[in-house]
């Protein structure tokens, strides 16, 4: 038991260091995902076909690729492109990419579960546009996206460790090093394991908790 | 046609429809414009960076690596199925002492990344010194956490047939195992088949992770005939290609969930909700 304890505070910095860039790299890649996805979700239910077929196949297209192969395309072959970005932001911007195309199709299908009805009758009392989606359809919706939405993002969180295999120092690359340092594995993982724990059941306790509580609201 | 944003275009609608769809198409046109316009400059479209894929022994090697892509997919699919039923049965299981640790297990194994659980299987033996082959950490990770995605939508087609068809089974005098085996499980497949399908792409494309583990795998495979001096090291062409290889494998799988999806929906022998796909794609890893 002791040296369980150990491994821990004799590399108190390095598991500091990892989770802190873990939580940076996840709170930056939401942000970011959440801005794109929210775009690319207006564009799915936008009356532009072109703008609709542009946000299916990018949804089509980043869906079907695994994320560790966006990670292997920003960090190798976008170089070649005289575009050059650090490791880190490029880790951001793989999330990023990634993870809006499936935040894309939670806001796309939760606005889809508002019955036309609503707003139907809503431009029937005279409503504007802007009157319909702010007071009729974006309360309804937003119910219906937010545990799907939690979900993509503790997806993500999880998500973030594949950065480790790109040259950024978080939480995932912790084994490697502890490796060169001959620590004990099995403790350096399941002290990883965790941190993970401590960082995921606050967001799952919260998501079911939603999900009991707006599941009646229909 | 009406939509729950939007009325019926009338003719200002129609002309402004019109000019957005206009701008639109010249703002996507002018996006792969630049992309293609880099492209060129920095030389993507040289013969040379290309040459390589006509060669014989480029293109087995990345069948090689497609076949070891594969291959992990195939076993941990097996594996994780096997070890969704196993669990999923013990969670529905009367008793707390088998229903508690299933629990548990499930929960645990959805929580933690899925690169971790490569990770113990990985480095653990590396440093006591057993040879583990990298083929079998990544299948056991892809087992345990694909496994307890799996555990949980068998439970919940299970738990979606309607409680009637339960009774009814126990009314005629069946048993338990039988009410499970003749009776529930016949049904719930149908409304977990997609579900299931979607699960086995996020399976498929989580293989790429054996990346991480130096497993010779497709994007691993990439990598190194990318990496080729000779060739202007040809990453962009070699990433596009190994990209199309996944997006029409796992495009196809994803076709055959909707599909399926679609179907089941309609099929009047389908017990209970279809457990959603979307749950599942989002839930899980998305990865």
């Amino acid at each position: 038991m002791g040296e369980f304890f150990r491994v821990l505070t004799d590399n108190q910095q390095v598991f500091l260091d990892g989770f802190v860039n873990t939580i940076k790299l996840f709170l930056i890649a939401a942000v970011g995902s959440l801005v794109l996805g929210t775009l690319l979700g207006a564009m799915r239910v936008s009356p532009v076909p072109a703008l609709r077929a542009f946000g299916a196949t990018y949804v089509n297209l980043i869906r079907n690729t695994p994320l560790t192969l966006v990670f292997a395309f920003l960090v190798f072959a976008v170089p070649k492109l005289d575009v050059n970005i650090d490791y880190f932001p490029s880790a951001c911007i793989a999330l990023t990419v990634y993870t809006s195309a499936f935040v894309c199709e939670v806001v796309r299908s939760g606005v889809n579960t508002v019955a036309t009805g609503q707003a139907e009758a809503a431009r029937a009392l005279g409503m504007t546009f802007g009157q319909v989606l702010t007071l009729i359809v974006l309360p309804q919706a937003l119910r219906a996206m937010v545990p799907p939405m939690m979900s993509v993002f503790i997806a993500m969180l999880k998500n973030t460790t594949i950065a480790a295999g790109f040259s950024v120092l978080e939480a995932g690359a912790i084994p490697a090093y502890m490796a060169e340092r001959g620590e004990p594995q099995m403790v350096v993982l399941s002290w990883i394991v965790i941190g993970f724990l401590i960082l995921i059941i606050p967001l799952v306790l919260l998501q079911r908790f939603l999900e009991r509580k707006w599941a009646v609201a229909r | 046609m009406s939509s729950v944003l939007y009325d019926l275009p009338g003719p200002r609608a129609r002309l402004r429809n019109r000019i957005l769809g206009v701008v639109s198409i010249a703002a996507i046109g002018a996006l792969v414009a630049f992309i293609i316009y880099k492209f060129n400059e920095t030389g993507q479209f040289e013969a040379r960076k290309w040459e390589q894929f006509q060669y014989a022994s480029v293109q087995r090697e990345l069948l090689t690596g497609l076949w070891a892509t594969l291959k992990a997919a195939g076993l941990a699919t097996v594996l994780a199925l096997l070890f969704g039923a196993v669990f999923a049965s013990a969670r529905l299981s009367d008793r707390w002492i088998l229903r508690t640790p299933a629990t548990f297990v499930v929960e645990l194994f959805r929580a933690i990344p899925l690169l971790i659980l490569i990770f113990f299987g990985y480095y653990v033996p590396l440093q006591y010194g057993w040879s583990i082959d990298k083929l079998w950490a990544l299948v056991i990770g892809l087992t345990l956490y694909n496994g307890s995605v799996l555990a949980e939508i068998f439970r919940a087609g299970i738990n979606a047939v309607p409680y009637g068809q339960t009774e009814g089974a126990y009314a005629i005098g069946l048993r338990k195992n039988q009410v499970l085996r003749l009776i529930l499980l016949p049904q719930a497949f149908r409304s977990m088949l997609p579900a299931i399908v979607s699960q086995l792409v996020v399976l498929l494309k989580d293989t790429a992770l054996g990346f991480i583990i130096t497993y010779p795998e497709l994007l691993f495979v990439g990598k190194q005939i990318g990496g080729r001096l000779p060739f202007g090291l040809p990453y962009v062409p070699t990433y596009l290609i190994v990209a199309a290889i996944y997006i029409s494998i796992c495009g196809l799988l994803s076709i055959l969930a909707w599909w399926l999806q679609k179907r089941m929906g309609r099929m009047p022998k389908t017990a209970g909700r279809v457990v959603p796909t979307q749950e599942v794609d989002a839930g899980r890893t998305a990865v």
